[in-house]
This record gives structure tokens, sequence and C-alpha cells, in this order.
């Protein structure tokens, strides 16, 4: 070992362990020492039998106008489906799509149409027979069940400083929205006793 | 389960997918898994995550369903089936960047196909659920061997395999020293593979005491506690004779915790892909001419990485989303040889009727929890 700090001088770290101890102490040591015996070594590794039977896969049907970057050459042959673009998001969506994946406009609009979208669907539900309810959607009763105070007191957590917030982001649009319309009404109950 | 908006997920009833593509199969899921990453798309993080959509990208069950020009697979095979969605035939996929594929994601260019992970990530619904849809049936799938633990099989469909590849690109010679930011499953994996790649000294930094012990009894790893530490980058400078460590893992990603402002603006504010912290961490503490690799899932919005520090030290940085069926023949011979046992980190097993649930466990890291399955049926 150096008198002086490694980087300083030339010679490397002596190692704590020697390779037989480490063989000995840690099952599998050094099983993947040779380069090549790792699956990904070289990253590009041309001639894998994966599978496929085509050159290029048939065609999925396109049983909708399905939105793609602007950065593909054709519409890709297979695609999911599982949400299909709708309402003012989905207008929001198309017209991020509008955009290149290098440009900011793509993706913030994007996470715009995302806060449009779970609104809009969080106002829907209140016209069905299953409104969303941020207690059992949040499964924030599991902080009874599961330990939520001692998993965090006297622990040395570093998510404790931001974990506060979390609730106002659930809560807080509830309760603007709650506000908004106990206004709403206290100003036309007025109104009417006025006139 | 659907997703409801951030932070809020249920579970619905929805029909059964249909065969859509004539390569496609129906896969009755038996067991899946909560990622850590599927906590990006909980929390909102992702763009053009949308409502109604299934999440779980780790999934394994019965195929109850095939099209048409399937071969390789049969009604029942029990199969476990690789986060990647991919053709097999692509620019990318023939060369085996399976998790790059092109012809499975047209909403970005710039990712793969992942199972239940936003449009962003080619649309497809998940298997936090009975059925899911599984394109590309003869390339993806694989029949789970005789001998496999069906948790080990469930394990092995993303987070071994991606902390065993962020190993691999940090291309680990004998007696490196070898960082890993992040004491999650992915994480765990790393420093586990790290040993199998000739590593001389593995240390492991998190900020959860209960998964730092993981470490140490699993993974045999020496290990940090962040918050311990004015200055985590410093402290690892005099752990390694203030050289740094030669090859530094990014197992955390978009929602590392350790800087509130950078915290605070990607994850609660979403004005970053993700919140950059450990990766900036590993960029400062790596050793000049030293390796990054990084497998945390980022955000294809911008980050605030100082990138500059990795220019002036002359750093490698690897990383990618793991092509994951292309680690398998090595990872079953490691676990048949019992370096590795996978479910060993399976903490909770977790109903889908009680989904809610489990993913605010696991958001809010209560009760110990390292790896939550969810289980379809009964447990």
């Amino acid at each position: 070992m150096p008198e002086v700090a490694t980087p300083y001088v030339s010679a490397k770290p002596a190692p704590r362990r020697s390779a037989e101890e480490l063989r000995a102490q840690i099952p599998g040591w050094g099983a993947d020492l040779d380069p090549s015996d790792r699956p990904s070594y070289p990253r590009e590794k041309p001639g894998i039998d994966t599978g496929s039977h085509w050159d290029f896969p048939e065609r999925q049907p396109e049983t909708y106008p399905r939105e793609r970057s602007v950065e593909h050459a054709f519409l890709p042959p297979v695609f999911g489906t599982s949400t299909p673009l709708a309402g003012v998001s989905g207008v929001i969506r198309k017209y991020a799509y509008k955009y290149g994946e290098g440009r900011a406009a793509h993706w913030l609009l994007l996470v715009a149409g995302d806060r449009v979208d779970a609104w809009t669907h969080h106002l829907r539900s209140f016209a069905t027979l299953r409104p969303d309810n941020p207690v059992t959607e949040t499964g924030v009763l599991s902080e009874f069940s599961r330990h939520g105070v001692s998993s965090r007191f006297g622990k040395k957590r570093a998510d404790k400083n931001h974990q506060w917030i979390d609730p106002i982001i659930v809560g807080g649009p509830w309760a603007l929205a709650v506000g908004a319309v106990a206004t709403a009404t206290l100003r036309y109950l007025r109104r009417r006793h006025i006139s | 389960m659907v997703y409801r908006g951030p932070y809020k997920v249920r579970v619905e009833e929805k029909d059964i997918p249909k065969i859509e593509h004539p390569n496609d199969a129906i896969v009755r899921v038996s067991k899946g898994a909560i990622c850590g990453s599927d906590l990006h798309l909980y929390h909102g993080m992702m763009p053009d995550t949308r409502v109604g959509m299934t999440f779980g990208h780790e999934f394994v069950g019965s195929v109850h369903e095939v099209g048409s020009s399937v071969q390789n697979l049969t009604v029942g095979d029990r199969v476990m089936v690789p986060f990647n969605v991919y053709c097999g035939s692509c620019y990318f996929c023939s060369r085996g960047l399976y998790s790059n594929c092109h012809n499975v994601n047209p909403n970005a260019t710039a990712v793969g196909g992942i199972y239940g992970y936003s449009h962003t990530c080619g649309g497809y619904d998940g298997g936090q659920a009975e059925f899911v849809r599984v394109p590309f049936a003869d390339v993806g799938p694989f029949r789970i061997p005789e001998w496999m633990d069906e948790e080990d099989a469930v394990l092995l469909t993303d987070a071994l395999p991606t902390g065993y590849f962020g190993a691999q690109l940090g291309d680990i010679v004998e007696g490196d020293t070898v960082v890993v930011f992040g004491a999650g499953p992915v994480g765990l994996f790393a420093a586990k593979s790290a040993w199998i790649m000739g590593a001389g000294r593995v240390i492991v930094i998190d900020h959860l005491e209960y998964r730092l012990e993981k470490a140490r009894s699993f993974a045999h790893a020496e290990t940090y506690n962040f918050v311990e530490y004015e200055d985590i980058v410093v402290q690892l400078k005099k752990a390694t004779d203030y050289l740094g460590a030669d090859v530094v893992i990014d197992a955390v990603g978009a929602e590392a915790d350790g800087n509130f402002l950078q915290h605070l603006t990607s994850a609660k504010l979403k004005l970053q892909g993700g919140s950059p912290v450990a990766l900036n961490w590993a960029i400062d503490s790596v050793r000049k001419g030293g390796t990054v690799s990084v497998v945390g899932a980022y955000g294809p919005i911008f980050s605030a990485v100082k990138f500059g520090d990795a220019m002036n030290k002359g750093l490698t940085l690897r990383m990618n989303q793991c092509p994951v069926k292309r680690q398998w023949p090595r990872l079953f011979e490691h676990i048949r040889n019992g370096y590795l046992k996978p479910s060993d980190l399976v903490t909770h097993r977790i109903p889908l009727e009680h989904i809610a649930e489990g993913y605010h466990i696991f958001s809010a890291k209560l009760d110990n929890i390292i790896k939550p399955l969810v289980v379809a049926g009964p447990l």
C-alpha cells in the first residue's frame, strides 16, 4: 500500500481479499469473469435465433386511427390498443404527436394531456354507479395495517422530507373543487336571498 | 387493475383481450409483480399514461389462446414473459437489442415496447390482470422449465435480468470496486451479479436501513446509508482511498431521494424526466476513466444531469433497458448452480383485488417491503 493516497501514485490499491478467498466466501464469485460468458457481450450480436419466422411481420389491422411518432416512417406493424385517444385529453395528445420526440413541446403536451385525462375521468365517474374513491383507490388505509408509523418513526429515511406532499397532490384538487362548489352555491343562495 | 390518475388504481372488469395479430397469444396470468418502475407510472411521471390502462410488465401464466401463425406455443403451456415486447426481426432485434425493437411502438422511436408501461412504451395493457395479450408469441414468451420455481420465474421477467445486465454494462474486471446506488430488487441483483463478474469489493448505497441489511445478507455487500453522511460522494472517495470506484451502477432511476429540489421538480411537479440524484452521485463517485452503468428508469423529458463532470472525468456511460431473454440461458445456469435464488427478495404476496394497497405499501416503503408479487388467483 503506498504511503500517499492511491490516485497520486501509479499503484492500484491492494485487494482486500484474494480471488481464492472471494471464491470460497461468495457463491458464484468469478463465474462470469470471462466477458465471453456474459450474455450481452458484445452489445450487438447478430445471428441469435429469436424465434421469428418473418423478415417483416404481418401487419396488425388498424381498427382506429392510431397516433404515431413523426419519427416513424410508417405505423409499425404491431401496437398496443389499450386506451385509444378520446375526449379533450385525446385532442391534446393528438396535437402533441405533431412534434418530434426531440421537442419539449411533445412531452410537455403529453404530460398536460395526462392531467386533463385524470380530471375528466374523475368528473365523469361521478355520473356513474362507481365514482372515484380517493380512499380505496389510493390504498391509504394500509397505513394502519402495514405499520405506517413504525415504518417511518425513528428511521433515517430521506423520503420523509417530501412524503407530506403526496396527500396534497391527491387530496388538494378535491379540496379545491369542494371549496369552489361550496363558494358558488353560497353566492347563488345569497343572490337569491337579496333578490 | 386499472390506473385512475396519479396515486390511484382500482380493480375493474375488462373484456378478455383478443388476438389482434396472427402471432399473438393470450396468457392467463398466475403471478405478476409490481416493479419499482411501475411507481413512476403510478405517480404520474411517465408522459402519455392514460386512465384505464392496466400496468404490469412482470408476469407468468399459462397460454389461453394463440393466433394462427404461432408455432412455438400451445394452449396450456406455462410461460414466463419478458417485459420487452419485441419482434425478433428488425434491425435492432436481429442484433440482440430486443429492448430497442422498432416494430412494436408507434408512439416513440426512442424506446421499444413494454407491457403495461404507458403509450410512450407502445400502449400495451400489462400483466397485473387475469389475462394479457402477448404479441410475437413465438419470440418473447418461454416455457417455464419444470425445475424452476414459479416465483423465481416472475423475477426472471425483469428484476434479476436487469440487475445482471447492469453489472455487465459496467464491464467489470477482476478486483474492481463496484458501487451500486439503490438497494431495491434491481440494485440487490446488480450487487450479487457484480461478484459473479469478479468484483473485488461491492458497496451498496440506500437510505432504507432494512434494505441495506438485505444488501449485507443477500448480496454480501458493504453498505452506506447516505442519510448518515453530509456528502455521500466524499464518503465514497474516503472509502476508496480517494480514487473513486471503478464501476458505479445507478439502480435507482427517476425518483431518487437525497435532494429535495431534484425530487420535487421531477417526482412531484413532473418538470424533469427524473430526479438524477443517484446518477449525479454515480458520476461524481466513480473514478476518472471509470464506467457508470445506468439501469434505473428515467422518463423522456430532460433531467438536470451533471454532464460536465462526466466529460471532464473521461467516463464511459453505458445504459439500456435490459434485453431480457438474452440473459436467460446464463441466468438459468446460475440459478441451477445455486449462485442466485431470485425469490429470496419476495417479501409480499398481494391478491389482485388488493392491488391499491399493494401500490401504496410499495410507494411509501411500508412494512419492510422489497419485492411485492401480485397473485391473480387464490394465494
